[in-house]
Parts: C-alpha cells; structure tokens; sequence
C-alpha cells in the first residue's frame, strides 16, 4: 500500500502544470469568450507527446499508462478545461478504441498521424435520439461489395469539425439491438461525410462540439474496427476508460476552484481581516480540499486497476461519478468565496463552473453511473 | 502507486473478517444492548493480533475496518487501547516504562485507556483544570475527567494533567496511570447514543498518587503528545467510520435483493439503486483516503502532510458513514427502525464518528489552516 506518486510521477506532474501554466492558461478566458477552438496549441500539445499519451512508442506514441494519463488532463483542466476535454477525448476515445480494437495495420496507419497531432481524433456514438442508449442506434451500415454503406446522423461530437480521423459507431444488423453494432475508422476526406452544425455551449465552449451527417458514406471494407457486430463490447471498454479521463478532468477542475478561492480568500479583506479568517469560508475551503482529495484518489485507484489488467468498470464510473459532482460544488462554492467578483466574465472560476457542469453530463451522465455501479453491486 | 495490501497486511484482515464474522457479529447485537464487552471478545481481539501488538499500521487498519463492521464499540475500545495508549507509550516511554506497561498491554491483554476529556475542555486543550502536582516522589493528581472509552474495563490510564498552569496546554503532562491507584475512581459509565458497549466513564481524581517515574515523554511533554498522537487516533475513528459505512452497504444490498415490493425486489427501483450507488462510491472514496493517511503514517511518523490526510480522512469517513447509514434505515423501512436489525446499531454508533476524538468542525478547522499555510 503506498498512495503516492513516484519521483517520475511527481516530476511529470510539474512539468504538466509549468506547460499547462505557461501555454494553456494564457489564452483560456479569450479562447472560451469568443468560443475559439485552440487550433494554436495542437502543435505545442503534440511536442509535449499529449496527443499519443497511452499510443505505444512503436505506433509514434509515448507510451505513458493510465495512470499518467490522469496527471496529464488533472494538470491541464486545472487551467482550461476545453483543452483538457480536447486531450482526453482524443487520446481515450478515439486513439483508445483504435488501440484497443485495430488490426496492426491499422494502427500502424491511423496512430501515428494523431499521436503527432497531424490529425486530430474524433469518436462518434451519440445520436439525435440516442446516447448511452446504444441499441436505440439508428445509423447504419450495409455491406456493398468491398465497402460499407453508412447513412445517419450523429450528434454532440468532441472534434466533430476538426477532426481528421473518425471512429463511428453504425450499426450493421438492426435485429440485434446492441449485438449488431459496429466500429469504422473514417477519414475525414471521405465523399458523403458531412460536418452539421457547430454547437454552442455552456460551458467548454472552446471545445468543438458538432453534427455529422453520413450520406452514402463507402467505407472500404477494411475499415471496420474490431469485429462484425462486436462494436458494443468495445464501445463499452473504451466508455469506461474514457471516464477515468472525465474524472481526471473534474479533478482539474475541483483544484483549480481550490486555487483560485484560496487565492482570493487570502488578499480579500472584509470588516478588518481577511475573509480566509471567518468560519464560513474555512469550512468551504476545508470541504473542497477533503472532497477534491478524495476524488483524485478514486480517479488514480481506477486508472492504477486499469494499468494492471484488474476489472474497473464499477471504480472507473464511481471515480467518474463523485469527481464530476466534486467539481460542480466545488466551483459553486469558489464563486461563492470571490462573491460577486466571481460571477464577472473576468474571474476563471464563473468559466469553471460553467465548464464543471460538462462532466457530470459527458462519457455517461451521472444518473448512468449509478445505474452502472448499482448493476455491478447486485451482480 | 500501489492499492494492494501487502501478504502480512491481507493476512491480519482475513484473520480479522474470520474473527468478527465467527465470534462478533452472531453477539454483537445481544452484547450491545447489554453494555459491555466480554473479556473472550477481547481475547479473541488479542489473538488476531489486535491488541497492541500490530507493528504495521496498515496491516492494524485493515483488520480495524473489519471489527468495527461488526461491533463499532469493540472497534473504538480496541482503537484507544492501541493509538492513544499503546502507541504513545512505545513512542515516548522510556525503557522501564516500555518493559512494565507495553508487555501487559499486549501479552496479558489488560486494556488501556485515555483521559483526557473534561466537562468544559475536549479540543480546546487549554481549558484542561485537571492538575498534577510535585509532591516528593510523586505526582498528586485531582480533576475531573470525561469520555474516558472503556474505562471501565481499563487497567492502565494514560491521564493529561496540568504540571504547569501558567502555561495553558503548554503546562500539560502525560502520566500512565494504575487504574487501581487510590484515588483513581471510576464514576458512571456515560449513558451515550451508540457505542454502548464502549463503556466511557467518567473518572475522578481525588489526590491521586502517581510515581514520577510514571511521567511519559518528559514534563509539559503532554500536549506534543496529544497532537502527535491525534493523527492516528483520526485514521483509527476513519477506519471504523469505513467498516460501519461497509457494513450498511453489504446490508443494504442484501435486504434491497431479498424484499419485495409490487411484485419486485426493491433493488430493481432506482429509487433504491441510487441510494447503493451513492454508498458504495462514497465508502470506497472513504476507504481510500484511511489507506493513504495510513500507509503515509507506516512510511513517514514525521511527515508534516500527515496532519491534513488524517483529518481528511476522519471528515470524510465519519460523515460518509452517517450518510450510508442514513440510507440503509430508508432501504430498511420500517424494519430498519427496528432493534432487531443491525442497521438501527449502525446508524447510532455512525453519529459518534463525527463527534468523537474531534469533531467534524475541528476537522475542517485542522484541514483550512494546513491549506492556508
């Protein structure tokens, strides 16, 4: 038993806060006010190996664990969510199902260009009228000689305009529900692939969220990732790792309302003192930092299961579940500690709470986990 | 990083589970109500090596967690003899004291006590007016001591008395005491909520004699005592808060299976799927920051960070427990009101965590003036 990070561990986690510090925060206030993708940073993530964190060396990656994995996106949400988002989304999901579930070929031809931040990652299952809900998946993909016929439409996807490699879920025998669902890697030339509309958000709205359309999409029949109708299985593998990054994420987040209220509470003077003085606020402070501490242990408990081979899926969706929750009190509570400077355009923690909100939403909502744990309790 | 229990550490907790299990939980209920623990119970407690002996505070944890999953009250008697008075005396006993005291405490299994509370002084050391005064060879003590967990059963006291009284907790000294010592007398057991069984007494001093040779860690030493040995005593209250907090989740999830309602088990309501969800995450989350403070303490006694993770830790854990124990009396219903479950011994003893060694206010006081350092 031994809770701690490594000297390694530990000297990776500074140097992700001085990058995340000296690159990222910078621009992260103007990047969410006029909801501008970070499309300036892409290559300074990609020379950091932030783009190819779990992608093995021999596939241009770097060939960090999970375990890392979560110190990268912890550091990176600590200053601007969206491009931890960003990092996660492209890493877990995208590159992690290819890992996961691609033919060497495949990720020999896939990998490399996203570990090096040529193309950026996108992972497209949620539908206008389907989410976690997967068997109610309407788009399809019907075999026509040597390639694949894709029609439907997706919604809600991280990357959904910038990416240049998709994975899409369709699914190829309707009979089935769940057990006919399959995984294709796209490219982002393909004729009948379609960018729909850019949403706008709440919050990591420096993120880019957007529709796409499959018109007659062919997809050469070696693009099918994994195997005929088996997509579901992996889909929910790739699911419950990418919640270990979700929970990093709002780890991130929960820290950095930590920070900034500390901060605050310290220059802050009311009625002779210090506001950190008074009571009220020590006890917010108190509950932030013990909640905060408690949901990075689950997130690296999970992640450090994951590394070793062991089951997750229950310890991946808690972790996921009370980290996401975490950070939308937490960054409550540090609006609350700044008062109404906290509720200014001109504070990092009004765009926190906004953007904390995204995790208790994304990769599975919070009502999903419980419906996952309490399945995995009364197994 | 490393979540998994060494072999010697997965050894005492099996050890331990098989114990609670076999010779706890069919009494525990039935003993609870009676108000004391049987000295086989605590001789069993000894044989697992809980009395005392258990030099890897892991290791002690982990087989914490599962007495107090039977029996809170065996768990806090176990917790005090062990981190409020075995530990001190291994730590700041000198030689003598360490060959009289530590081998009785663990080999002839007499138990151990701590008296340190008063009516008006718990956190607030300084308020302390029990006094110790120089007379010959000897300490004289007088005062008034409260919440002294198992006292009654006890046969050495470590008692904190003021040696100084111009000094506030500064003046404070620590004294093993024989709880036969003329003087020493055991009052009422204090009538409490839950861990009825712990048996907390009051105790007064009445110009009780103690050898100076019976002084520990030096004079005005007892208030550095007391803080050095808080940390561990907050792990040991997590670790209970843990087992309690398991315990209403392995129950709950039984009777959630078991009890139908419109024609279904009930854990097919979300209803009641949220509430198991909710326990779970939240008792593991406990779980782990008991584990982190601990396997922290085992590597590092001095590590400055200590102070937080333990507070951390008992915060969390004990108000964890109340919440878990709050939703196994829902799932329960009616029958969860019930002496004749577990569950309604559970929810009361879970109040004490909150409450006891510091309460959940001291905690979060502990916790901001770490941050704000």
């Amino acid at each position: 038993m031994n809770l701690e990070l490594s000297e390694e561990q530990q000297l990776l986690k500074q140097a992700m806060r001085e990058f995340a510090e000296g690159e990222i925060a910078p621009g992260a206030a103007e990047r969410d006010e006029h909801a501008r993708f970070p499309s300036e940073l892409i290559p300074k993530l990609a020379e950091q190996g932030l783009l190819g964190i779990m992608v093995p060396e021999e596939y241009g990656g770097s060939g960090y664990d999970a375990l890392s994995s979560v110190i990268i996106v912890e550091e990176i949400a600590r200053v601007d969510a969206a491009v931890a988002l960003l990092v996660g989304s492209h890493n877990s999901l995208c590159s992690g199902h290819i890992l996961l579930a691609g033919s060497d070929a495949q990720k020999r031809t896939f990998l490399p260009p996203l570990a090096r931040g040529e193309k950026l990652g996108a992972w497209a299952l949620t539908e206008p009228g389907s989410g976690s809900d997967a068997g109610a998946m309407r788009t399809r993909a019907t075999l026509d000689g040597d390639h694949w016929v894709i029609r439907g439409d997706k919604q809600f996807i991280t990357q959904g305009s910038t990416a240049g490699t998709y994975v899409i879920m369709a699914s190829t025998d309707p009979s089935q529900g769940t057990r006919g669902i399959s995984a294709f890697v796209v490219d982002r030339d393909t004729p009948g692939l379609s960018v729909g509309k850019l949403e706008k958000k709440l919050g990591v709205r420096a993120s880019d969220t957007a529709a796409l359309h499959f018109d007659d999409m062919r997809v050469p029949k070696d693009r099918l990732l994994g195997k005929l109708n088996e997509g579901c299985k992996d889909v929910l593998s790739v699911l419950a790792s990418a919640r270990i990054g979700m929970a990093a994420l709002a780890v991130g987040l929960a820290q950095g309302a930590l920070d900034e209220a500390l901060n605050y509470a310290k220059r802050r003077r009311q009625f002779g003192k210090p506001i950190l003085e008074y009571e009220a606020i020590q006890w917010m402070l108190a509950d932030m930092a013990t909640e905060s501490e408690a949901a990075r242990l689950m997130a690296w408990h999970a992640a450090t299961l994951r590394d070793e081979g062991a089951p997750y899926l229950r310890i991946a969706s808690q972790a996921k579940l009370y980290s996401s929750e975490v950070a939308v009190r937490s960054t409550s509570k540090a609006i609350q500690i700044h008062g109404g400077y906290g509720y200014l355009k001109d504070s990092a923690v009004e765009r926190f709470y906004r953007d904390a909100k995204l995790c208790e939403i994304g990769e599975g909502t919070s009502e999903v986990q419980r419906m996952v744990i309490a399945r995995e309790l009364f197994r | 990083m490393d979540f998994a229990l060494s072999e010697h550490q997965q050894d005492v907790q099996r050890r331990a589970r098989a114990f609670a299990a076999s010779e706890v939980a069919p009494v525990a209920s039935a003993l609870d109500r009676k108000g004391s623990i049987p000295a086989d119970i605590i001789a069993g407690a000894a044989e697992v090596g809980l009395l005392g002996c258990e030099r890897d505070f892991v290791a002690y944890v982990a087989g914490l967690i599962e007495i107090s999953r039977e029996w809170a009250s065996l768990g806090a008697v176990i917790a005090v003899h062990n981190s409020l008075v075995c530990h001190p005396i291994a730590r700041y006993g000198d030689a003598t004291q360490k060959n009289r005291f530590l081998t009785r405490l663990t080999d002839k299994r007499e138990l151990g006590c701590y008296a340190f509370a008063e009516p008006s002084a718990g956190s607030d050391a300084g308020a302390i007016r029990t006094t110790a005064t120089a007379d010959g060879d000897h300490f004289v003590l007088n005062g008034h001591k409260r919440f002294v967990t198992g006292g009654r059963q006890a046969r050495i006291a470590i008692v904190y008395a003021l040696t100084d009284s111009t000094k506030g907790r500064d003046g404070l000294s620590a004294f093993i005491v024989e709880t036969g010592t003329p003087g020493y007398i055991v009052g009422e057991t204090n009538e409490m909520l839950g861990l009825r069984a712990s048996e907390a007494v009051d105790v007064r001093l009445n110009d009780c004699r103690v050898p100076k040779a019976n002084l520990l860690g030096g004079l005005n030493q007892g208030f550095a005592i007391a803080r050095d040995i808080v940390e561990g005593g907050r792990i040991d209250i997590a670790a209970q808060a843990v087992g309690i907090g398991e315990a209403c989740l392995a129950q709950s999830l039984a009777k959630a299976k078991d009890r139908k309602q419109f024609g279904r088990p009930i854990a097919e309501f979300e209803a009641i799927q949220w509430m198991v969800a909710d326990m779970s995450t939240e008792i593991d989350a406990a779980r782990l920051l008991a584990f982190r403070a601990a396997a922290m303490r085992a590597a590092h006694p001095d590590d400055t960070g200590l102070t937080k993770a333990s507070a951390m830790a008992k915060l969390f854990a004990s108000e964890a427990a109340n919440r878990a124990a709050y939703n196994a009396l829902q799932i329960f219903g009616g029958h969860g009101y019930l002496t004749e479950y577990p569950v309604e011994r559970y929810f009361r003893d879970a109040r004490a965590m909150t409450l006891y060694e510091e309460t959940s206010e001291i905690e979060r006081l502990v916790i901001e003036r770490e941050l704000a350092k």
